[in-house]
């Protein structure tokens, strides 16, 4: 996996790059931009728009470093083209906050040291917004049983956020903090 | 990446024709697994033609009793509905074990039937493969190959079919509606996949422009009790090494009727038919479970460094029985 076949290339050679003009909405702020089509949304988010929150780690969808939200619902920014998301609603880790209030995760994070060094959590913090969204809606996981309501204990909380990863390994306090939010 | 166009279709229709001409534009699901084999230089398609708005995306009952599925729902969805989890909890549980929640918020169903392998040789375009560059040779057979096919392989491929939820399909019975240049049509699960031969580069029986509309789940009063059981190199968010789907029905300690498939062991999912002809009037003993496996597997060519798939696919076969066996 190296990193060249990322980067969009501007020598003359090249064919040239297909643009499109788009209004993007994230965290309720309205964008226009014009992005070229092989953008994704975590190069757009971070280069183009200054909100550098999200973090790149594979670019491959599998460390979950990038996770925001698009109409609520958590997802991979890396496998998302800009140019798909034009007419949905962003949040990335910048809008979770209200105002000058930390979301209570956020809080969680901090009060039990959810965290080393910090690259992986904004995407952890997306990734159980959009969790307990996911469990409040009644959504199994691979290690639910029964049709009961969900009850995130550490099991359910660990399967449900394997897509996101920590080198550091603060899965305990991550998992200890998301458990103190949940209902 | 290459550069490449971008439209939405405006309709089915349009998107079938945008597709078809044949000259390089491609269908757009969740993109899961298309953006990555873009980056990647697997995939260099010249204009992405994006479905997501109109692909159907509901969940609807058919008059017969069973479900008609839109190519559009997401992965999450799927798995996530109270019908699916009661009449086919296989398929919601093969969608649960497979990648993760922000995966399958994204993956669509008929993007999900149509991911490529994950066979290393062919995500690394610095090496041949016959998969992506039709001639060029297959490393794997004498490289690794530890988590490719002991079924059905070819001379020229080894891969094996990623897909979670097509096991589940194939052991279903499922049927797959397609509109294509020619008009709709239906594919049968399984049937929608085919094994490599001398043609590794073609994964299922579609051609371009044929777009996956809806997945129909057939009445199957036995699929209630059914389950999905996926062995992996960790605990989640993980490819299979093997995986058995099964529904299983007995009656005075004798199988009435059953439908198995394993997945991760062939360039398909691969319905266990002759195990099943074998267990259809058997006791629903360990023995006869374990007998039906063995016969399964009398086929399996394994390679020498995946030969421990077939006692693995056959001792997960006999599990997954044997608990559908004894569940109350």
């Amino acid at each position: 996996m190296n990193g060249e076949a990322n980067t969009i290339r501007g020598d003359a050679a090249a064919p040239a790059p297909i643009t499109s003009d788009l209004r993007l909405s994230v965290n309720k702020d309205v964008h226009p931009i014009t992005v070229d089509t092989r953008e994704t949304l975590l190069d757009t988010l971070r280069e183009r728009l200054d909100l550098t929150g999200s973090k790149k780690g594979c670019d491959h969808g599998q460390c979950g470093a990038c996770t925001v939200l698009v109409d609520g619902r958590r997802v991979k920014s890396c496998l998302t083209l800009t140019v798909t998301v034009d007419d949905r609603e962003i949040t990335t880790i910048e809008g979770l906050a209200g105002g000058d209030s930390p979301h209570p995760l956020q809080e969680a994070f901090i009060e039990y040291d959810a965290f080393q060094c910090g690259y992986c959590t904004p995407g952890q913090l997306c990734s159980a917004v959009g969790m307990l969204a996911e469990a409040q809606d009644g959504w199994p996981s691979a290690v639910s049983e029964g049709d009961g309501p969900v009850v995130l204990d550490e099991e359910e909380i660990r399967e449900r956020m394997s897509g996101n990863l920590c080198r550091c390994g603060a899965y305990p306090n991550i998992v200890e903090a998301i458990r103190r939010v949940a209902p | 990446m290459r550069p490449f166009g971008y439209q939405r279709a405006a309709s089915t229709r349009a998107a079938v024709e945008a597709v078809g001409a044949g000259d390089g534009a491609v269908f757009l699901g969740g993109g899961t697994n298309l953006v990555d084999l873009m980056r990647l230089g697997v995939a260099t398609p010249h204009t992405l033609v994006d479905v997501t708005r109109i692909a159907p995306a509901t969940i609807e009952e058919t008059a017969g009793g069973g479900l008609l599925v839109g190519g559009g729902v997401r992965n999450g969805e799927l798995a996530a509905h109270p019908l699916v989890r009661r009449r086919y909890p296989v398929l919601s549980q093969a969608v649960l074990a497979g990648a993760s929640g922000q995966i399958r918020n994204m993956a669509t169903v008929g993007g999900n039937l149509l991911q490529r392998t994950r066979c290393s040789y062919f995500q690394d375009v610095t090496k041949p493969c016959n998969k992506r560059q039709p001639g060029s040779g297959c490393p794997a057979r004498e490289g690794d190959h530890r988590n490719l096919a002991i079924i059905g392989h070819s001379e020229s491929c080894v891969a094996t079919q990623p897909s979670d939820m097509a096991v589940a399909l194939a052991a279903l019975g499922a049927t797959v509606h397609v509109e294509g240049p020619g008009g709709p049509r239906a594919v049968p699960m399984p049937g929608l996949h085919r094994l490599p031969g001398d043609q590794p580069q073609r994964d299922t029986v579609l051609g371009p422009g044929d777009l996956i509309t809806a997945v129909e789940l057939p009445p199957l009063p036995l699929a209630a009790r059914s389950r999905y059981r996926k062995v992996r190199d960790r605990a989640s968010f993980s490819f299979a090494v093997v995986s058995v789907a099964a529904a299983l029905e007995v009656a005075g300690g004798v199988v009435r009727d059953c439908r198995i498939a394993l997945g991760a062991v062939a360039h398909v999912p691969w319905r266990a038919e002759t195990a099943e002809a074998a267990l259809r009037g058997a006791e629903a003993t360990e023995a006869e479970f374990t007998r039906a496996a063995e016969l399964e597997l009398a086929g399996a060519r394994p390679l020498p460094g995946n030969a421990y798939k077939v006692p693995l696919a056959r001792n997960l076969l006999v599990r997954v029985l044997t608990d559908l066996a004894e569940a109350p």
